[in-house]
């Protein structure tokens, strides 16, 4: 079956917006920023069967920036993981979709993330695993461009380039901005490209992370790279708060910020193009 | 035989009965004993090089994919150097990791402060759930493992590395939550663990022949504690000391006094007195930590006249 990913995307920041909406509050602006690369994966690329959320040898997806939990569920909900409703559940005593990512609360979810770095290396285990199982899968990871400033992203990507896990395929969210300012203002980590190649990475630099053509285009490509002795780093150049004006426009001011329900609707209505 | 010796060969009986049982090492394989694991198991033992934080990270990963993982460091770098991945990627996510600190306390001898934990069981004890095993001798060691490789859950264990006075007997039966009463005794009961069980045996034979009868508990497995032998043992006897190669405060002493909150028994404690560890051999550093034979019997009979 295959799904018009431009609509996809559409729902999915439709259900951003409604949840963190519904809530009040929440890390809008790395959400936004990863809907293309995820409506790619769970609606084109990944081998998943949402009806058999733990199948062997499915492929999987690790949000090593956990703060971006509600696009995940989002995506999950749209692909059939469980019920949208239960999108109206986050963070709200109880639920099954905390803020960031649970392995052990959310049907779908593979990791548990939300402490910067760790993720990845918890990706770069999952993909080993998968190596030493001899399953085929494909284990994909999203980590932020903040996050890159912690040391554990930098061993982990050691690690995978020594152990030739060449069936890891990794996106940096690179939005240019996190909580403090922008991201070249706190600690650079420019030149990436230079940077995971150095680390003996194939690398694939997306000019625009959020045009879902060039993400489909580039996930292809990564998927050729399965036997390279390589694992693959997607820089996804993206915005944050993308589709929403007054969320790009909040800067960095938009990592974890208020959002009404009549500002949740409005949104809803620029992203549908209502407007 | 070394306990690290030991340890190597449990676990590549363990490696050979479940391929899903794997080491991950951080540059330490010669000093815990596993590198020769690689030649045999190489799709079961890996080097993660100086990278503490992305071993136990990784093995939460493998875990998440059926693997049963063992990961190693020295003390300090399996606990505070990596508490928040233990925390959160192992323990938190409910991950079956095993994790061993080696050398713990003044065993660290000549690396010194710097790689001498005195907080290593303080650090692991305050995160949620966790169990903390400390092997006495080579004995338990090996009754352990086996246990410890099918408790699904995060395990902290608190090796020594090198040979250890025999405690137990051959045929010792091992509980993971069962503290091992080693002798009866009516008058004060002595609570250790690790490598400072058979100097409170040794102390306890002094102590009988001055006429005190001692009851001594090895509390192996920290946390949980064996709450009902701890309350029970102490009622008995009606005053308790604790022995322990850690520092007094969040270690043994502290589970000791946890468990026995609302019972009205003194509790005197032998243990690191809120240092850091310094270099220096083994004699040397019991003298200046005041973990001596000696100390024991003065603990011992201090907690008798507090009774």
């Amino acid at each position: 079956m295959s799904y018009d990913l431009k609509e996809v995307c559409k729902d999915i920041r439709c259900d951003i917006m409604t949840c963190i909406g519904h809530l009040g509050v929440g890390h809008i602006g790395g959400c936004l920023s990863v809907v293309e690369a995820l409506a790619v994966l769970y609606f084109k690329e990944m081998n998943i069967d949402p009806k058999n959320p733990k199948m062997e040898g499915r492929d999987r997806f690790i949000c090593s920036k956990g703060h971006a939990g509600p696009a995940v569920y989002a995506t999950l909900a749209n692909r059939g993981y469980f019920d949208k409703k239960e999108l109206l559940t986050l963070n709200q005593g109880g639920t099954n979709l905390p803020s960031h990512c649970d392995m052990n609360r959310t049907v779908g979810i593979d990791m548990t993330t939300g402490s910067l770095g760790q993720g990845f290396s918890c990706a770069v285990g999952v993909a080993l695993g998968s190596k030493l199982e001899k399953d085929g899968a494909t284990i994909y990871a999203m980590i932020g461009d903040g996050e890159s400033q912690e040391g554990q992203i930098w061993e982990a990507a050691m690690f995978a380039a020594a152990k030739k896990l060449d069936n890891l395929i990794a996106f940096t969210d690179y939005n240019k901005q996190q909580i403090d300012g922008t991201v070249a203002e706190v600690n650079d980590i420019a030149p990436l490209a230079e940077k995971w190649a150095a680390f003996g990475w194939n690398v694939i630099d997306v000019e625009d992370g959020n045009d879902i053509e060039q993400v489909e285009k580039a996930v292809e490509h990564a998927k050729l790279g399965r036997d390279s002795g390589k694992p693959t780093m997607i820089i996804l150049n993206t915005l944050k708060g993308c589709g929403v004006k007054w969320i790009e426009d909040l800067g960095s001011g938009n990592h974890n910020c208020p959002v009404s329900e009549e500002q949740a609707e409005a949104a809803i209505r620029e992203i549908r193009g209502e407007d | 035989m070394e306990m690290r010796a030991v340890y190597a060969a449990c676990l590549a009986e363990l490696m050979e009965k479940d391929k899903h049982v794997v080491v991950l090492d951080a540059d330490l394989g010669k000093a815990s004993g596993t590198l020769g694991l690689r030649a045999k198991f190489p799709e079961q033992s890996f080097d993660c090089g100086v990278a503490e934080q992305d071993m136990a990270s990784i093995a939460a990963g493998l875990s998440s994919y059926g693997f049963k993982p063992w990961i190693e460091s020295f003390t300090p770098f399996a606990t505070r150097r990596i508490c928040d991945q233990v925390a959160i990627s192992i323990v938190y996510a409910k991950r079956n990791v095993k994790i061993v600190g080696t050398d713990p306390g003044i065993a660290a001898e000549l690396n010194g402060g710097t790689h001498m934990s005195m907080e290593d069981i303080g650090v692991m004890r305050s995160i949620p759930g966790i169990v903390i095993f400390e092997p006495v001798d080579e004995v338990q060691l090996r009754a352990a493992m086996p246990v410890l490789n099918d408790y699904d859950g995060p395990v902290y264990v608190r090796l020594f590395r090198k040979e250890l006075p025999k405690v137990f007997e051959e045929g010792y039966k091992f509980d993971l939550f069962k503290a091992d009463t080693i002798k009866e005794g009516k008058d004060l009961t002595i609570f250790v663990s690790g490598m400072l069980t058979a100097d409170v045996v040794t102390a306890a034979k002094q102590l009988a022949e001055e006429g005190v009868d001692a009851e001594i508990v090895n509390v192996h497995t920290i946390k949980p504690i064996d709450r009902e032998t701890v309350v029970a043992s102490a009622r008995k006897t009606g005053t308790v000391l604790t022995v322990e190669n850690h520092n007094v405060i969040g270690g043994l002493q502290s589970a000791v006094l946890e468990a026995l909150a609302e019972e009205k028994i003194p509790v005197v404690a032998v243990g690191v007195q809120d240092r850091f560890g310094e270099v220096g051999k083994l004699p040397y550093l019991r003298e200046v930590t005041g973990l001596t034979v000696e100390n024991i019997i003065a603990g011992a009979k201090k907690a008798l006249s507090l009774k």
